[in-house]
Formats: structure tokens, C-alpha cells, sequence
């Protein structure tokens, strides 16, 4: 037999016999799993996650469900194939050894695999005060059980509620809020809502709309404490100009962190910033090797980006989900030439305040930013973000159908200021700076993350050359 | 049954809303809400609205419940 023949012959087996473990039971995972399925893969299968439920999608959480709308245990995201499985639910992945290709699980038991998927996601970063943040009436928001209880406390009336950190979830969560006729405090450190995914001059607007809905917004100011009352009930919050806030609710949206720490002594290129990967969802090792056999998708993973000039990019967006679980899995159950990059323009959206906020490509890639479409008083436009000279992002608020025409000039390399489409253009058309805070300060946390590369991040093993 | 719609392909036509109310919603003038796990007797209403999707957006789901071992 020829190699060639070979290596096909031992795909055909692998795809027919093979063992694939994927870790993280949410929208990637399951995605990834019809995926393998679809492509013919009829081995064996597990699905490890450390949530009790099966896979259930995230977005509504904050908006539909805090409302009261809809039931947080209705949110199970729809199967589009069998996936015949060996799921383990409830149970979280504590170690990953590639020497033996096992996933060690908190219950003691080592599941062996040929292919590896790490799709464990992110969780909500806590307020940093660990009795403070135990305080009864103290929030964040990741799973639908947190989505359950805190849309229990909005239910009871609460006298006052107080969202630390504007970032998308905050602002949904105050939007929600105000919907609801609840009093609510938005506390930010940075200059304005939104500003680390959509930067200052689009944030200056997000403000204006949060105070014309009477939401009491707070920008420029941290909060320093909590304080609770004798029944361990949060009543009141310090800010750091030294006034307070009583609050009987407090919601800390500050941003995510990559659920990682179970990969810690595999040698793989995990931080801070995710797991990094090559464009096909290859891990990397700590030394920059591409693995052959584990795969990365979704919020925890970092890849190249050729259109951001090869830039890792982090994306906590479902699309990144959804679109980088089919690539993973296709290359997982395919040889090269077949295959497939991750090639998203990332997209996201956000309703608030009655307002549909959506945008396309990377807006913090941008440097400045021109009104193309539309009236801003109106909260009607589309704006285009560019970078040396180039288009890199466009948002639109209630103008999402022009998204698309953005995105195509995005992903031609489109030239900054773009043509606008011809339609109800605003009479002043110059690009001012988008006002993207320095990415060093750590207020505003962008969900799109331009993570570079970081020289102080000594972890990789250098060895001198031998001559 | 459940469904998801991909909201960054939607562009808040709304023909779904018109289609079955109980189960889409417009939250100001495009942005779409829904609720994902509707009744099953909706099961006909909204595969017309997804039918109708001018975007094709509305994902429904293709396998009855869930799988061996997952519970919800
Ligand atoms: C409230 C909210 C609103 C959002 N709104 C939007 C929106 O409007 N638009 C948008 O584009 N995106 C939105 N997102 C983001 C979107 O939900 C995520 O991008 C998506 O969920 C990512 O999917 P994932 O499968 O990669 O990760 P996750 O959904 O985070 O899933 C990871 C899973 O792995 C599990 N896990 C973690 N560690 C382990 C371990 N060691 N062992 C086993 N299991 C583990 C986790 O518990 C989790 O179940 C929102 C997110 C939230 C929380
Ligand atoms: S019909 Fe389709 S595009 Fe229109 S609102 Fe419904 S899901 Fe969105």
C-alpha cells in the first residue's frame, strides 16, 4: 500500500472507530457534535460538561428572560441531527494529560480520546470581594440559573437596583430594568457605556440613551464597596468619589474569564486570553507547536485573523460559537487539503433600551469612525469604523439591514470612509477619532479582544542554540 | 419544541411576529425577541414563520428531546 493509501485508509478508520471527547456542553459543543456527526464521523463520542443541563443558549438570558417573558429553562437550544452521545453531565473536567490522551474528570474517572474539542467557554468574572460578593441580593450573570434567580430578585420590586460595569450585559440588565419600572444606577469606569467594544463616540450615545430611559448612569467612577445588612442583605454600595448608592439589588457585569484553569501542566498555549489556535481551531502548544490532535471552538478560544492583520482574536459572540464548532469539528474528521479556516467576520447584536445595536468586523481594530447613514438624534444610523484608510467594522443602531453592504466592502478591504449606499445620508460625513479606550486600562472589557501578543508572557521554553 | 433564531442574520422584518405573536416579538422598532422553547402546538405556526423568514434565520429543531444520558 502507498502512504498515501495509508494515512487515507487510517482517516476511514478514525472517522468509523475512532474516539472523539469534546469538553464544554453549551452552543459550541453541541454544535461541534452535530457537526461530526454530519460528516459521516460514527465513532464514539462524549460530551463533558460541568453544568447539569444540555445545552442551552445564552443570549436570551439577559434580555427576554430577565423580564419575565420566558422561563430560564426555556432556552434549550434546538437539535438539528442526533448526535448519539455519551453525555456527562454535571460533572467538570479537572485535567487534561496528552501523554496518555485522557481528560481526567472531578469524580476521579479518566476518559481516554484520539481527537480532543475544548469548548469549556467562559464564566462571569465575580465581584472581586469575596464576602461582599456572597451577600445576599449580589448578582453576575452566566447560566440560566443565575439568569432564574436574578430575575426572581427583579420580580420582588426591588427599591433599587445597581449594575456595576456597561458593557453589553450591564446595559441590557439596565435596559430590562427600566422596562420593568425598576430604579436602576449604572456605575462605569469607564468614560461611557459600550465604550470598549464600540468606543467613545458610539458610547457617548449609548449614554445619552440610558439617561433619556432614566437610567441614573455614572461614568468615570468605581465602586470601592458593599455593604450589607445584619441579615447579610446588600443595601448599600461606596463609590469612589465617596458618595453612595442604596441598592437591595446589585448586578457586577464585569466582563468574563476563559475557563481554563483545567489545562494548567498540559503544555498547551492556554491564559488569560484563551487557548490559542490556529485558524483551522489546531490548539497550539506553549511553544507555538500546532497540535494534531486537539481542537479548539467558541468564547475560550484565540485565533489569527487574516483580515485583522493575523491579529489573535478572542470573540465572546455566538457566531464565533457556532461557525468555529463546524470548522473544528470538519478539520477534526478531514486531512489536508480539505481543510476548512475559520474565516468569520464577526458579528454581534445587543437589544436595549427599544434600540437594535449591531455591528460586523472589529470595531476596537478601528481608529476612527464616520456617521455614514442616518440620523443619530433619531437613534437611526450606521456608522463605519477605519483603519489606515481601510474599512474594519461598521454598527448600526436600528439599521441592521445595511450591516450586510458593510460587511462586504469590510471583507474586500473596502476603503475608510466607505461609499455609503446611497440612502439617507447625514449631511456631516468626516471621520472624527472612535475614542477606543487604551487597551492597558483594565475598565472596559471588549467582548472582541485584539490579544497581540504579550513579550512579558514569559510561559513558552526558549533553549539556547546548540552549535 | 425549540427553536433559535440567528439574530445577526435577522433583519427585523418581523414577518415571523405576524405569523405567530405568541411566539416572536418585536422589542422597538427591529430588534426580535422570542421565546425559544415554545409549545408544541405552536409547532405549525412557527415553521410558516420560519418558512416565511426572508433571511431564513429561524432554526428549528430536527430531532425530537434530547439524547441518551442528558438530561434537562
Ligand atoms: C447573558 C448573556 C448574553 C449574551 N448575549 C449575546 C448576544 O446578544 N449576542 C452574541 O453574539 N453573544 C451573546 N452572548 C455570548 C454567547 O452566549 C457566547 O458567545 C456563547 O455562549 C459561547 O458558547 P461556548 O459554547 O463557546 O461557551 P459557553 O456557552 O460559555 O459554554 C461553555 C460550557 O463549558 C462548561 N465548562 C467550563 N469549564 C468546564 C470544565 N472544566 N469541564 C466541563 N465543562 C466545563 C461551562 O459550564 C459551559 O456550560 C451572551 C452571553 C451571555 C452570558
Ligand atoms: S422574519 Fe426573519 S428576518 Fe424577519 S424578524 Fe423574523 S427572524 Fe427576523
Amino acid at each position: 500500500m502507498t502512504l498515501r493509501a495509508t494515512v487515507e485508509e487510517l482517516v476511514r478508520e478514525f472517522r468509523a472507530n475512532g474516539r472523539i471527547v469534546i469538553v464544554g456542553a453549551s452552543l459550541a459543543g453541541l454544535r461541534a457534535a452535530e457537526t461530526l456527526r454530519a460528516e459521516g464521523f460514527t465513532g464514539s463520542l462524549t460530551i463533558i460538561g460541568d453544568e447539569p443541563y444540555e445545552p442551552y443558549d445564552r443570549p436570551p438570558l439577559s434580555k427576554q428572560v430577565l423580564k419575565g417573558w420566558v422561563p430560564a429553562d426555556h432556552t434549550k437550544l434546538p437539535r438539528m441531527r442526533e448526535v448519539d452521545a455519551d453525555w456527562r453531565l454535571g460533572v467538570a473536567a479537572t485535567g487534561l494529560d496528552r501523554d496518555t490522551k485522557q481528560v481526567r474528570l472531578a469524580d476521579g474517572e479518566q476518559v481516554p480520546y484520539d481527537r480532543l474539542l475544548i469548548a469549556t467557554g467562559t464564566r462571569a468574572r465575580q465581584w472581586p470581594n469575596p464576602s461582599e460578593a456572597a451577600l445576599y441580593g449580589v448578582h453576575t450573570i452566566r447560566s440560566r440559573d443565575d439568569a432564574a434567580q436574578l430575575q426572581k430578585a427583579l420580580a420582588e420590586s426591588p427599591s433599587r437596583v445597581l449594575v456595576i460595569g456597561a458593557g453589553f450585559i450591564g446595559s441590557e440588565v439596565a435596559s430590562v430594568c427600566r422596562e420593568l419600572d425598576i430604579p436602576v444606577t449604572v456605575v462605569e469606569r469607564g468614560s461611557a457605556p459600550l465604550v470598549g467594544a464600540l468606543g467613545g463616540v458610539i458610547g457617548e450615545i449609548a449614554a445619552q440613551m440610558q439617561r433619556e430611559h432614566g437610567v441614573d448612569l455614572r461614568c468615570g467612577l468605581g465602586v470601592s464597596s458593599l455593604e450589607g445588612d445584619s441579615g447579610g442583605h446588600v443595601r448599600r454600595a461606596h463609590l469612589s468619589d465617596g458618595t453612595t448608592v442604596d441598592a437591595d439589588v446589585v448586578v457586577a457585569s464585569l466582563g468574563s474569564i476563559r475557563n481554563v484553569e483545567w489545562l494548567e501542566g498540559s503544555g498547551l498555549a492556554a491564559g488569560f486570553w484563551g487557548v490559542g489556535c490556529d485558524a483551522g481551531g489546531r490548539a497550539f502548544d506553549i511553544n507555538g507547536v500546532v497540535t494534531d490532535s486537539i481542537y479548539v471552538a467558541g468564547d475560550v478560544a484565540r485565533a489569527p485573523h487574516v483580515l485583522y492583520e493575523y491579529q489573535f482574536l478572542a470573540m465572546e459572540h455566538w457566531d464565533n460559537a457556532v461557525l468555529g464548532a463546524e470548522v473544528a469539528a470538519h478539520n477534526m474528521v478531514n486531512l489536508e487539503p480539505n481543510y476548512r479556516p475559520h474565516l468569520l467576520l464577526p458579528g454581534f447584536w445587543s437589544g436595549q433600551f427599544g434600540v437594535n445595536i449591531k455591528s460586523v468586523g472589529v470595531p476596537p481594530f478601528g481608529d476612527e469612525i464616520v456617521f455614514t447613514q442616518g440620523s443619530v438624534e433619531e437613534r437611526r444610523f450606521a456608522a463605519a469604523y477605519g483603519h489606515g484608510g481601510r474599512i474594519v467594522a461598521a454598527v448600526t443602531f436600528d439599521h441592521g439591514k445595511w450591516l450586510e453592504y458593510y460587511g462586504k466592502l469590510i471583507e474586500q478591504s473596502g476603503p475608510f470612509p466607505p461609499p455609503p449606499p446611497g440612502w439617507d445620508q447625514p449631511p456631516d460625513m468626516k471621520p472624527v477619532p472612535a475614542e477606543f479606550p487604551d487597551p492597558r486600562v483594565p475598565t472596559a472589557i471588549p467582548d472582541v479582544v485584539l490579544t497581540g501578543h504579550a513579550p512579558s508572557e514569559r510561559t513558552a521554553e526558549f533553549r539556547p542554540r546548540r552549535h | 419544541m425549540r427553536i433559535v433564531v440567528d439574530l445577526n442574520r435577522c433583519q427585523g422584518y418581523a414577518q415571523c411576529v405576524y405569523l405567530a405573536h405568541e411566539v416572536f416579538r418585536l422589542h422597538g422598532q427591529e430588534a426580535l425577541t422570542y421565546e425559544p422553547n415554545p409549545d408544541d402546538e405552536r409547532r405549525l405556526q412557527v415553521e410558516r414563520a420560519a418558512a416565511a423568514c426572508p433571511v431564513q434565520a429561524i432554526m428549528i429543531d430536527r430531532v425530537e428531546g434530547a439524547d441518551r444520558g442528558a438530561t434537562s
